[in-house]
């Protein structure tokens, strides 16, 4: 942006403030809380941009979309093809607009966040995507001539989505393994409806089969196939996106009784089995009137947003460190206290008691403080002796952390694994120690985010189509 | 999809079915299970598999109407399609020649039971095959089970059927005669498997038992299945379905099993009513 004018216009205008649900419907339905920019508001927004020469905000993107280049085409009036700029990069911008955590990534290195507020980039992602799918514009780019190369993908989250879509754009021949009867991994069975519409989720999937990838649902691979199966069936390269999936207990007691639910469960009963709707749905879900849930990430924030809308009278998050260590993304913790949640931090629950049915009745907690940092560089919580005291629940949701699921390493072992159970693999490449087999997400890093699960889903296509290449 | 290829009723509110899965046929061993969902609104549920014929891509469950789901499926007729089953899950069976081995059956139980018998009889061991049921009509798969063992007992609540009592009750007897057991596997009704386990173990007889608690998923993923054996959490799906009955919080686990007990009924009073209301459906003729 050369001319000086421009520019101050551009820096008048105040950061577009994004339209929700009212509050009575986000209390009662599951109904998605932003509602998105209009596209006066889009094209206001996209004009705040100052086309800086040094875009920093690329560099603050995993997956490096040319974000100057898709908002000025906004500016222009081409939605299409500013969504088709940000596609380059990135297969899945409709849900990376709504999940992805901006404020870490290109907001945050953004100029003007320096100067005021950042641009609203995950906003305008959104906004170009959405527009393109409800205007029937999504094309099926041209396919290269098939390669006759079969390629196995094992697990549908982003990670298993965006390899499979990237190496069917190269002409092989893909075959996605899910193990659930829904692909979509969390985006699916964790991050509910109110925050990602679930038709969003099934679009983007019809986009990447329209590419010709395979899906198989129910496949439990390590139980009705192994790896070494697969190779045997005419794969010639395998790529394991099963992310982290493994509910984490505080192992104290009590933690069995009725009304204790891992945050997956409580999830999956509610997102994928659509529990919300019983009966009309046949899968139960219960909530008693004082819900609490332990942990303070996105899937705290979910789980307990949930239980506000199921009806509970009280919900609150229980955290051992304070709200500057809480992991969930701030704008999730403000929509959480604006439909009611409460907060209480420097606490950790000790035992579960119950009532002779094996229902959770109170829980003992102690409270914290912090001490010296550990290993995350945050401050280590120390229970503070003798501080305990009893507080009512009926319902607990865990949700302090999930690990890796072991379910495909028993027909697996020789593909090595750090201390944690996640997959030892390149950084660059995704290569695992097993020849051919490639593995990214959360099953390498641990829980993280889709947006790194795509982009090590982009990185090992990208690595399995040269190994292709050299069979 | 697994299309249902055979029907038959074993009992009251008690049917076989046999359905087309050759995948799974031809990986499941005894003593596994699938995950069965009916309708895209439905839940998922496990169901122990009978028996599979690899060669025919087949599998044989035996299902109780016992709620809404279970209903549903029973109503099912061949050439009618499952949505989704999903398999195989959980760990197979520890077959070995343990020598003398009882192997006890309660109600729908019997149909699990079948395959681990058959296996524990092909690896050399002399099976005693206890059967129960609450009166005759509910003592299904008699004779398929007499093939596979070599001693078959059987015992009805109402003595309307073989002696009458509980399966304990044969047990007992087996144990005053001092008959030797080297190992003893119980699959039926929740508490029969913890009564079972209470007379075998002052005797020392390892006894496993094959939970069926709520599942969800069956893949390790959500908890929902979690029992307490020998003080430690376990996931059934993934670490059983087979424990050591006498390290198994029997107490815990039927508190469990209750979580969703007022929503189960209500689900299942409300497809009852529905189904009052509906014209019997004609079963489906040769040729129709
Ligand atoms: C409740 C919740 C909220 C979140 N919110 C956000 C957010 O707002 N923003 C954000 O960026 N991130 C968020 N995350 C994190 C993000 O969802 C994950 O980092 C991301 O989904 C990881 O992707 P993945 O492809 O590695 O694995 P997953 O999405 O976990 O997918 C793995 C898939 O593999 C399947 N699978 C597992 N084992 C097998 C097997 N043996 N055979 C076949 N299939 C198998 C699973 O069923 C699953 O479908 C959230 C996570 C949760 C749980
Ligand atoms: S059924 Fe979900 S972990 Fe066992």
């Amino acid at each position: 942006m050369g001319d000086p004018e421009k520019k101050k216009a551009a820096l008048r205008i105040p950061r577009q403030k994004m339209p929700h649900l009212g509050l009575h419907l986000r209390k009662t339905t599951f109904q998605e809380v932003p509602l998105g920019y209009s596209a006066k508001q889009a094209r206001l927004e996209a004009q705040r941009c100052l086309q800086c020469k040094r875009t920093v905000c690329i560099q603050g993107c995993p997956v490096l979309i040319d974000i100057p280049a898709f908002l000025q085409l906004i500016v222009d009036g081409d939605i299409i093809g500013a969504s088709r700029k940000i596609k380059e990069a990135n297969a899945l911008p409709a849900i990376c607009g709504r999940v992805c955590p901006q404020e870490d990534q290109c907001e945050k290195t953004c100029v003007l966040a320096k100067k005021g507020e950042p641009l609203a980039i995950g906003r305008l992602e959104r906004y170009v995507a959405d527009y393109e799918r409800e205007h029937n514009a999504v094309e099926v780019p041209p396919l290269p001539p098939p390669t006759g190369k079969r390629i196995a993908v094992i697990g549908s989250g982003p990670a298993g989505l965006i390899a499979a879509s990237e190496l069917a754009l190269k002409g092989h021949d893909v075959t996605i393994f899910e193990a659930l009867h829904k692909p979509g991994g969390v985006l699916v069975y964790g991050i509910p409806e109110f925050r990602l519409p679930k038709k969003i989720v099934e679009a983007e999937i019809n986009y990447i089969q329209s590419l010709g990838v395979k899906i198989k649902t129910g496949y439990i691979i390590g139980m009705l196939y192994s790896v070494d199966e697969l190779f045997a069936q005419g794969f010639q390269a395998v790529f394991i996106g099963i992310g982290a999936g493994l509910p984490r207990f505080l192992n104290i007691p009590g933690e069995n009784l009725c009304g204790i639910f891992s945050a997956n469960e409580f999830l999956t009963r509610a997102n994928l089995m659509f529990a919300y709707d019983f009966p009309r749905a046949d899968t139960p879900i219960v909530v008693g009137k004082k819900v609490v849930v332990l942990g303070a990430g996105n899937t705290a924030m979910d789980a307990a947003r949930i239980a506000i809308r199921l009806g509970a009278d009280d919900v609150c998050i229980v955290y051992r460190r304070t709200r500057a260590e809480a992991p969930a993304r701030i704008e999730e913790i403000q929509r959480a206290e604006e439909e009611g949640l409460k907060f209480h931090f420097l606490m950790a629950p000790t035992r579960f008691i119950g009532n002779d049915d094996g229902w959770l009745r109170t829980m003992e907690c102690i409270r914290m403080e912090l001490g010296e940092p550990d290993d995350s560089g945050r401050r280590r919580p120390v229970p503070i002796p003798g501080s305990e005291f009893i507080m009512e629940v009926d319902t607990i949701v865990n949700a302090i952390g999930s690990g890796s699921n072991t379910i495909l390493f028993r027909t697996a072992s020789d593909i090595e694994r750090s201390k944690w159970g996640t997959i030892v693999a390149d950084e660059e490449t995704g290569l695992t120690s097993k020849k051919g087999v490639y593995a990214g997400g959360d099953i390498v890093t641990g829980a993280a985010t889709v947006i790194l699960a795509m982009g090590a889903g982009k990185a090992a296509a990208v690595a399995i189509d040269e190994y292709l290449a050299t069979l | 999809m697994a299309k249902i290829l055979e029907k038959t009723i074993l009992a009251p509110k008690i049917v076989r079915m046999i359905i087309d899965t050759p995948e799974i046929a031809r990986k499941r061993q005894a003593g596994q299970f699938v995950i069965v969902r009916i309708s895209e609104l439905g839940e998922r549920i496990p169901l122990s598999i009978a028996d599979a014929d690899p060669e025919r891509g087949t599998l044989t469950l035996v299902i109780q109407e016992v709620g809404k789901t279970s209903a549903c499926l029973n109503e099912m007729e061949p050439g009618e399609e499952i949505l989704d089953v999903v398999g195989p899950l959980g760990i197979p069976t520890h077959i070995e020649n343990f020598g003398r081995v009882v192997g006890i059956g309660g109600g729908v139980g019997i149909a699990p039971l079948h395959p681990i018998i058959q296996a524990l009889k092909r690896a050399g061991n002399h099976v005693t095959t206890i059967l129960g049921g609450r009166s005759k009509e509910f003592v299904i798969m008699e004779d398929e089970m007499r093939k596979v063992s070599d001693e078959l007992l059987i015992c009805t609540d109402d003595g309307s059927y073989g002696k009458k009592g509980f399966v304990t009750v044969v047990l007992q007897e087996l144990l005053d005669a001092k008959t030797p057991i080297d190992f003893c596997i119980a699959i039926g009704p929740p508490i029969m498997m913890r009564n079972v386990c209470k007379i075998t173990k002052p005797y020392g007889v390892a006894t496993y038992v094959s939970l069926n608690t709520i599942m969800v998923d069956g893949t390790g993923m959500c908890g929902s299945c979690r029992v307490t054996v020998d003080g430690k959490t376990r996931f059934v799906c993934v670490d059983g379905p087979e424990f050591n009955g006498h390290q198994v919080d029997f107490d815990e686990m039927f508190k469990r099993m209750e979580t969703f007990k007022p929503l189960e009924d209500e689900a299942y009073r409300r497809h009852q009513e529905q189904m009052k209301k509906k014209p019997v459906r004609k079963v489906a003729m040769e040729g129709d």
